[in-house]
């Protein structure tokens, strides 16, 4: 169990988050691969407290921000989806697109 | 350790791929449960009981929450039948796998400073009085984030919406089904 163990978890993670995000049309899915990149995040957060600055909290702090904005990031996205389909009965991304210029 | 560590690690990203893999919504959100409690027991390896404990709680209810939402919008909650809603499904793979690339030589190849310090003896101690002193104001933004967020959320999924009144209802106005 080393730095590089964890790092390579979290790396695994975001780029498995970052396909969802690129490749999903349903706006609910794609905020499952945020999630997804979020969790390697905070994977990374825990390993890099544990192996390389224990002595100080600062790593876990980060750890706590991210776990609050994962489910802050829930929270928002399911109200936009809900505002979004209430309006006009759209959940895909490709319909989505109102703020393009 | 190191196996239980590695055992975590598949589970974690084996979860994550089933996200994207599994033909049902339901399925879907309990891979990703799957994939964040794997994570959250990982930090218990690593002497993070609070944090650990505080992951696998939060992300068992987000998940639940999730679950219901799923169940709302998307039309194959049961995965009765097949269900493909991805668009440039090659260029994803290929730049997430290039990120993925990249991240991982980055991790392999850089040379990490040696470890300062060692850990606490009650890590939960530190991380308490380190939120409630130098840290405080992190604390702080994050209450009013929290505040902000529930405030913003009720009033963009309130019927009357962003517009107040002027927009029209599409259900009263027959649009809608």
């Amino acid at each position: 169990m080393t730095l590089e163990a964890f790092l390579l978890l979290a790396a695994a993670l975001f780029a498995v988050g970052l396909y969802g995000v690129l490749s999903q049309q349903s706006i609910v899915m794609l905020m499952m691969g945020l999630e997804l990149m979020i969790n390697g995040l905070i994977a990374a957060g825990g390993a890099f407290w544990y192996f390389l600055a224990p002595a100080s909290a600062d790593g876990q702090v980060l750890v706590l921000v991210a776990v609050t904005v994962m489910a802050l990031e829930m929270a928002m996205g399911f109200a936009v989806v809900t505002a979004l389909f209430r309006a006009r009965d759209v959940d895909m991304t490709d319909d989505a697109g109102d703020l393009k210029g | 350790m190191a196996v239980a560590f590695w055992i975590l690690a598949v589970v974690a990203v084996a979860g994550g791929v089933a996200v994207f893999v599994v033909d049902s919504m339901a399925r879907a959100t309990f891979a990703l449960l799957a994939s964040l409690l794997a994570v959250g027991v990982t930090f218990l390896l690593i002497d993070l009981r609070y944090l650990g404990a505080l992951i696998i709680l939060m992300m068992v209810m987000e998940m639940l929450v999730m679950a219901v939402f799923m169940i709302m919008y998307m039309m194959n909650p049961a995965g009765l039948m097949p269900m493909k809603m991805v668009h440039n499904k090659t260029g994803a793979a290929v730049i997430a796998g290039t990120v993925f690339v990249l991240l991982a030589s980055g991790a392999v190849l850089t040379r990490w400073p040696e470890r300062r310090g060692t850990p606490p003896a009650d890590p939960t101690h530190a991380l308490g009085l380190a939120i409630m002193g130098p840290k405080m104001l992190v604390m702080m933004v994050i209450g009013v984030a929290i505040l902000a967020t529930m405030i913003a959320s009720v009033v963009m999924a309130t019927h009357r919406g962003r517009y107040g009144s002027a927009m029209p209802d599409r259900r009263r106005d027959g649009e809608g089904s």
